[in-house]
């Protein structure tokens, strides 16, 4: 896996909801192949003064016949604010793919999937993954509220999707821990990407249930590719980089 | 051909772009990015004699055109080093220097000493001017007296080059250069992160877990251009301009001011290929402005006929 930088041309850029936003990249004629769901990539923002730094981003998902990888964005700042605004043949400057990725489980066994606001975005990937190799995971997804809820569409043709909304306007009502599925269903693997506080419930969940579980953690970053050691997370191995010995963390090694 | 080598002593650089130290962690990863090698030298993460775990996260955050860190120095330590990254980066066709730091001053000396036996290690840069740690680091380098006594003391030890990096978090740090080179340093490098602080009007709390960070890129830029400026008039050895440099246009003010060569740091992050732009940029300005060595313009707006 080489990482690279280089200039990817927007293809599209397809608004879902006033805050969440998807970008369709062309990486043209470059091979793709290699990129593995949960990894991600850090994206140069140039149409705002105010952002410096890269932002890092999962990827969302690969099309490899049309060789373009695609990124959910929710607008929480300026530089997704400006990301916003990216027209059809804008180019944008990336360095992927970054980090590692989620494993893939033995054959045979229930996955859960559960994704909580744009912690949905490496899902995807990683479901549309599990189906080429035959599993069909369930999945879990959590908004705060219906205005925020994604076309699930595409999440539909994975596995069967649950929602929980906090304010009940679609699905449960509750967290997406909260969610009776977790009670009613037995998971052997669970994957989960989403806000920390909502990712330290599943890894509880998962660990009081000796259910294997993986979380892909969104560390702030400065630089992505372990050069800086700011993005550390706290592990019984030590202090580890969310950029390269991440995102993906087995939770037995947080400490959690 | 434009000759941009540079030389501290009879150490040579073939380039006078050189990689800050904490922000090109081991030099590997920039591997996929571009042949390390190019670079007049790369300056390794920080080093210390034990292995140390930095601060607790959040250890940074991005503030306007700039971002402060507090990384603390985390390391596994010199005998890590030595095991097992030292083989690798000494296969690296260029300068591979080291960042030496202590919370005492038995611990320079030791390290020093230690690494004086590491052949392919021409020479260190002692950072008496790292912000981010309780014990040692800047408390060295901003009170006279002690960085006199710590620099004293590693340079008996040590017998390469060696390179004292300045703190910018001083009255005049003029003084602390003059006293590098009156204790035998054989070059300076300035300047280290300013410190500063940021709050989190949201939480109310400040952003950084040990709330005062060291600030660096372009927000500090104009601060260090001036130190080294004020620095480069008033010693005789080789100058090291640091701090926000991001592009060809912002490495040569610093050659310009009295910096015989540069060290990139925060760049990198942004763009992992900013020291090789930065090289051929140098070229090809000194090509395009007639200069055969890019001597003829270190120190330039001190030149009496401008
Ligand atoms: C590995 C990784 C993968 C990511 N994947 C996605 C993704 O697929 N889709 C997506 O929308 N976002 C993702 N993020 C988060 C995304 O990087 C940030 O939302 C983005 O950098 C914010 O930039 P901004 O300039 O808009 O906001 P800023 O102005 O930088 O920040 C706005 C607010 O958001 C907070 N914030 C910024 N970055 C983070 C972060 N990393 N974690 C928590 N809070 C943060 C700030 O503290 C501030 O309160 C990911 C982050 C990481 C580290
Ligand atoms: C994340 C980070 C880590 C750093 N670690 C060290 C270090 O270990 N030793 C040191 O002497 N300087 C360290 N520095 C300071 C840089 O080497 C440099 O002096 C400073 O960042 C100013 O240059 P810049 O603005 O080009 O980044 C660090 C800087 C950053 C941003
Ligand atoms: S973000 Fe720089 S090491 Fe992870």
């Amino acid at each position: 896996m080489v990482k690279r930088i280089e200039n990817l041309v927007v293809v599209e850029n397809k608004s879902l909801t006033k805050d969440y936003f998807i970008l369709v990249l062309s990486c043209a004629n470059k091979d793709i192949s290699d990129i593995k769901p949960g990894q991600f990539v850090q994206v140069k923002v140039d149409k705002s003064h105010s952002t410096f730094l890269r932002r890092p981003f999962s990827v969302h998902d690969v099309d490899f016949s049309k060789n373009t990888i695609s990124l959910l964005i929710k607008i929480v700042g300026n530089g997704t604010l400006a990301l916003s605004g990216l027209k059809k043949n804008d180019t944008l400057n990336v360095i992927y793919p970054l980090g590692n990725s989620f494993s893939i489980p033995q054959p045979g066994k229930r996955i859960l999937l559960a994704g909580g606001g744009c912690g949905i975005a490496p899902l995807l990937f990683l479901g549309k993954k599990l189906r080429s190799h035959g599993f069909i995971p369930d999945l879990l997804l959590g908004f705060k509220d219906v205005e925020q809820g994604l076309e699930i569409d595409e999440y539909n043709k994975i596995g069967r999707v649950y929602l929980a909304t906090e304010d009940g306007s679609v699905g449960q009502k509750g967290y997406l821990t909260d969610h009776s599925i977790l009670k009613s269903e037995k998971y052997d693997y669970v994957y989960s990407c989403g806000p920390e506080p909502m990712l330290k419930n599943i890894a509880r969940y998962c660990k009081d249930r000796k259910i294997f579980c993986e979380v892909s953690l969104e560390n702030l970053m400065a630089c992505g590719i372990g050069a800086c050691l700011c993005c550390v997370v706290d592990t019984v191995k030590g202090n580890l980089c969310t950029c390269t010995e991440g995102p993906v963390f087995n939770i037995n090694d947080l400490k959690w | 051909m434009v000759n941009i080598g540079f030389n501290i002593g009879d150490l040579h650089f073939k380039t006078p772009v050189l990689t800050a130290s904490g922000t090109f962690g081991y030099g590997s990863e920039f591997d996929d990015f571009f042949d390390v090698s190019i670079l007049g030298g790369i300056i390794l993460k920080g080093i210390t004699l034990e292995p140390r775990e930095g601060n607790p996260y959040p250890r940074m955050v991005e503030t306007p055109s700039g971002m402060l860190n507090s990384v603390g120095l985390q390391n596994k330590g010199l005998e890590y080093f030595e095991k097992d990254i030292y083989p690798q980066v000494s296969a690296y066709n260029t300068n591979v220097l080291l960042n030496i730091n202590g919370s005492t001053v038995d611990d320079y000396i030791a390290l020093a000493y230690r690494i004086n036996k590491l052949e392919k290690i021409p020479a260190v840069e002692l950072n008496i001017s790292c912000p981010n740690v309780k014990m040692g680091g800047m408390a060295f380098g901003t009170n006279t007296e002690t960085a006199r006594t710590v620099i004293k003391k590693v340079r008996a030890v040590y017998k390469k080059k060696l390179i004292v990096k300045l703190s910018p978090n001083v009255t005049d740090i003029v003084d602390f250069a003059c006293i590098a080179q009156e204790e035998g340093a054989d070059a300076v490098s300035l300047i280290n992160t300013i410190l500063g602080m940021a709050i989190d009007t949201k939480s109310m709390k400040p952003f950084l877990s040990t709330i005062t960070g060291g600030l660096s890129g372009p927000a500090v830029k104009p601060a260090a251009l001036r130190m080294v400026w004020q620095v480069a008039k008033a010693v005789s050895i080789p100058v090291i301009g640091i701090g926000g440099i991001m592009n060809t246009s912002d490495a040569l003010e610093f050659f310009l001011a009295g910096a015989s060569a540069v060290q990139i740091g925060t760049a990198s992050f942004i763009d992992p290929k900013a020291s090789v732009r930065i090289i051929e940029g140098l070229e090809q300005y000194l090509g395009e402005k007639g200069f055969s060595n890019i001597k003829e313009i270190v120190g330039y707006i001190n030149k009496p006929n401008i």
